[in-house]
C-alpha cells in the first residue's frame, strides 16, 4: 500500500510538471494583455511597462515560469489581478459550489443508471429495456446546458419550486445553497447516468451469462441476491472506472452549466479568469484541476480493490 | 415398487437460433432410484448438459425452450413447478457442480461466504451459524487448513481445490440428488482420482443419488451402476455398467468404446490401434429422416434412413435405439 502511494505521488508530481509547463506555454503565447486588459485602451506606454514589470511579464518565458513554480513550491499564493485577492482563496470558495454540486451530481448518476441498467438487463430486447435504451440514447444525444435550461423553464419558471440561478452561499442560507445546487447537479447527472445505463446495463448482460451466476442460482438463491450480490459486483467493475472519469471532469468544473445557473463555481471562475487574462488564477486553477483528477482516480483504484480482490494494491 | 427419486420422461428441450429451431433434447427419459448412481455419457453437444440444467431450471431462456416432457422428482412435475417452488428445491434437494471450478465461483465473494450461502436461504441459519456449518464442510472436503481459508476468495485456490469447494457447496443442505456436470473433466488425472474418490465417500455416507454427467468412459466404469448414452439430444443405449461394457450394442457406444484408449494394452503385449468413428454429429438445426446416427454407422441399411428407431428393450433392462435389434442379421462382423 506504502509504495502504492508512492508511485501515484511520483506519478501525480510528473503530471504536475507536463501540465504546469503545458498551461504555461499556451498562456503565454495566447492574445492579449494583461496589463492592457487591467488599465484599458487609453493607459500611457509608461503605464503599462510598469505594470507589466509589476506583475514580471517583461521576464523571460523561464524566468516567468520559475518564479510561478516557486511561489507555489513555497505554497505563497498567487494573486488575481482581477479579485485582488490570494487565488487559493478563489480556489476554495469556487470549491464550495463545484465540490458539492459534483457529488450531488454523480449521486444522481448512480441512482438513475444502476437501477435502469440493471432493469434493461434483465429485459433485455424487451419493451421496458428498448424504452430504457431510447431515453439514454436520448440523454446521450441532449447538451447537458439545454436540459440545464429545460429544467429552469419547468421548475423554475413555470413551477416556481426553484430560484432560477444564483447562489446564496453555505453560510448565508444552507437549505437554500442546497436547492440552489440541485437542479444544476440533476442536468449534469441525468446526462451521466445516460451513458451509465448503458455501460451498467451491457455489462450486467455480460456477467449474467457467467458460470458463476448459474451457479449461484442452482445453490437456490433467491433472484435479488442472485443479481444485487452476485452479478452486480462483478459488473461494477468496469462501471468505476467511466464513473471516476465521470466525477474528475465534474470537479474540474462544469463551465456551461455554472454559466446557466449563475453559481460561483470552478467552471465559472477559470472561464471569466481567461476573459479577463487573469492568468495566475488561469495557472493554478488548471493544475488544480489535473491534480483532481489525478486524486479521483486514485480513490477510484482504491475502490477497485475493494470490489475486486483479485486486484492487488502494489 | 417404490417410484423413482427422479424420472425424466420424454424430455424435449429446444433453443431458438438463427439458423432455426435446434432441438439439443429430443424425448428423453430415464430414471434414477434413491441412492442410485447413474452415468450419463455422450460427446459434447449431445445434449447431456442441457438435460441436466432442464432438470433445476436452469436452461437459459430465452433462447432455451422446455417444449415438453415432464421431470418427476419425489411425485411432482419440476417443469410444472412454480419458479419459487423450483428455487426450494436447488440447493437443498437437488445440488449441482459444474465443470469448470475456476469459472463457477464467484471471483469477487469469499469461499466461506459462498459455501455458507445455500444453508442460509434454505436452513435458515444465521450468518454465525452457516460460516461455523460451511467450514466444517470445508474441513470435511479436505481442505487443508479449512478455517483459516474462509476469507479467501477463489482465485486463491487451484482447480482442484476449487472444485472441493463446489463439492463442499452442494453438499451442505445435504441434498437427495447431486447432478455433477463433468466434475473432474478440467482437472489434472491425479486430481480427478482423489475429487472422484471424494463424491463415492460422502454419496455412502449421505445415501443420496448421483446424476454423473461425462464423456470420459472411464469414469463412468469405476462410478455408476447403470449408463445412459446420449447421441444428438436422443438416448441411445442404456444398460447396467457390466452390459455396456461387456455387450455394448449400439453401434454408437461400441465406437466409443474402441475409441478409448486401453491403459492395460492388449494382452499379446501388442497395442490396439485406437479407431475413431467417423464423420461428425449431425448439426442440431438439421431435420434427420430416420436414425440420427445412420450417415456415421457401420451397419445403416435402408430402414435406417427412411424411419427413425424407438429405444428397443434389448434383454435384462438393456435398452438400445437401433434397427439392429429387429434385424440383427444386418449387422455386419467385420465393423
Amino acid at each position: 500500500m506504502l509504495r502504492y502511494l508512492a508511485k501515484k505521488l511520483i506519478t501525480l508530481v510528473a503530471l504536475l510538471f507536463f501540465v504546469s509547463i503545458t498551461v504555461f506555454a499556451v498562456l503565454f503565447v495566447l492574445p492579449g494583455d494583461p496589463a492592457q486588459i487591467i488599465l484599458g485602451i487609453n493607459a500611457t506606454p509608461e503605464a503599462l511597462a510598469a505594470l507589466r514589470a509589476d506583475l514580471g511579464l517583461d521576464k523571460s518565458f523561464w524566468g516567468q515560469y520559475r518564479e510561478w513554480v516557486g511561489n507555489l513550491l513555497a505554497g505563497r499564493s498567487h494573486h488575481s489581478i482581477h479579485y485582488k485577492m490570494p487565488v487559493f482563496d478563489l480556489i476554495v470558495d469556487s470549491l464550495a459550489v463545484t465540490g458539492p454540486m459534483a457529488l450531488m451530481a454523480m449521486g444522481f448518476a448512480v441512482l438513475i443508471s444502476l437501477p435502469l441498467g440493471i432493469y434493461a438487463a434483465r429485459n433485455q430486447n424487451r419493451h421496458g429495456d428498448v424504452t430504457v435504451m431510447f431515453f439514454t440514447q436520448l440523454g446521450l444525444a441532449t447538451p447537458e446546458f439545454w436540459f440545464g435550461i429545460l429544467l429552469i423553464l419547468l421548475l423554475s419558471v413555470q413551477l416556481g419550486w426553484f430560484s432560477a440561478g444564483g447562489f446564496p452561499g453555505w453560510a448565508a442560507d444552507p437549505i437554500g445553497a442546497f436547492k440552489a445546487l440541485l437542479l444544476p447537479a440533476f442536468a449534469l447527472g441525468v446526462i451521466r447516468a445516460a451513458i451509465l445505463t448503458r455501460l451498467t446495463r451491457s455489462s450486467m448482460l455480460e456477467v449474467l451469462r457467467e458460470d458463476y451466476v448459474r451457479t449461484a442460482r442452482a445453490k437456490g438463491l433467491r433472484e435479488r441476491s442472485v443479481i444485487y450480490v452476485h452479478a452486480l459486483r462483478n459488473a461494477l467493475i468496469p462501471v468505476l472506472t467511466i464513473m471516476g472519469l465521470q466525477l474528475g471532469q465534474l470537479l474540474a468544473g462544469a463551465i456551461i452549466i455554472e454559466n446557466v445557473y449563475f453559481l460561483p463555481g470552478l467552471g465559472r471562475l477559470v472561464f471569466n479568469a481567461i476573459g479577463q487574462r487573469d492568468l495566475p488564477v488561469v495557472r493554478d486553477i488548471v493544475l488544480f484541476m489535473a491534480a483532481a483528477v489525478v486524486v479521483v482516480n486514485f480513490v477510484i483504484d482504491v475502490a477497485y480493490a475493494y470490489v475486486d480482490p483479485r486486484i492487488k494494491i502494489n | 415398487m417404490n417410484t423413482p427419486l427422479l424420472g425424466i420422461e420424454e424430455l424435449s428441450v429446444g433453443f431458438d437460433t438463427p439458423e432455426g429451431k435446434a432441438r439439443a433434447v429430443d424425448r428423453v427419459s430415464f430414471a434414477l432410484e434413491r441412492g442410485e448412481t447413474l452415468g450419463v455419457v455422450g460427446e459434447s453437444g449431445c445434449g447431456k448438459s442441457v438435460t441436466a440444467l432442464s432438470i433445476l431450471g436452469l436452461v437459459p431462456s430465452p433462447p432455451g425452450v422446455i417444449e415438453s416432457g415432464a421431470i418427476r422428482f419425489e411425485n411432482s412435475d419440476l417443469i410444472g413447478s412454480p419458479p419459487e417452488a423450483l428455487r426450494r428445491i436447488r440447493g437443498r434437494d437437488i445440488a449441482m457442480i459444474f465443470q469448470e471450478p475456476m469459472t463457477s465461483l464467484n471471483p469477487v465473494l469469499p469461499i466461506g461466504r459462498q459455501v455458507a450461502e445455500p444453508l442460509m436461504v434454505h436452513r435458515g441459519l444465521n450468518r454465525k451459524e452457516a460460516l461455523d456449518q460451511a467450514a466444517q464442510w470445508l474441513e470435511r472436503v479436505k481442505i487443508p487448513d479449512a478455517r483459516r481459508r474462509m476469507g479467501d476468495y477463489p482465485h486463491h485456490l487451484s482447480g482442484g481445490m476449487r472444485q472441493r469447494v463446489m463439492i463442499a457447496m452442494a453438499m451442505v443442505c445435504r441434498p437427495k440428488l447431486l447432478i455433477a456436470d463433468e466434475p473432474t473433466t478440467a482437472l489434472d488425472v491425479t486430481i480427478q482420482a482423489q475429487i472422484l474418490a471424494l463424491m463415492v465417500g460422502l454419496k455412502q455416507e449421505m445415501g443420496m443419488s448421483l446424476l454423473l454427467i461425462t464423456h470420459n468412459l472411464g469414469v463412468v466404469a469405476q462410478m455408476a451402476a447403470r449408463v445412459v448414452v446420449m447421441y444428438a439430444g436422443q438416448v441411445v443405449e442404456e444398460a447396467v455398467v457390466s452390459e455396456l461394457f461387456g455387450r455394448p450394442f449400439h453401434p454408437y457406444t461400441r465406437g466409443l468404446l474402441r475409441s478409448m484408449p486401453d491403459p492395460a494394452g492388449r494382452p499379446d503385449g501388442g497395442s490396439r490401434r485406437l479407431s475413431e468413428i467417423p464423420g461428425i454429429v449431425p448439426a442440431i438445426t438439421e431435420a434427420i429422416v430416420g436414425c440420427k446416427f445412420a450417415g456415421r454407422c457401420p451397419h445403416a441399411f435402408g430402414r435406417c434412413r427412411e424411419q427413425a428407431p424407438g429405444l428397443f428393450d434389448i434383454a435384462g433392462g438393456q435398452r438400445a435405439r437401433c434397427w439392429l435389434s429387429r434385424f440383427p442379421e444386418r449387422r455386419r462382423t467385420d465393423a
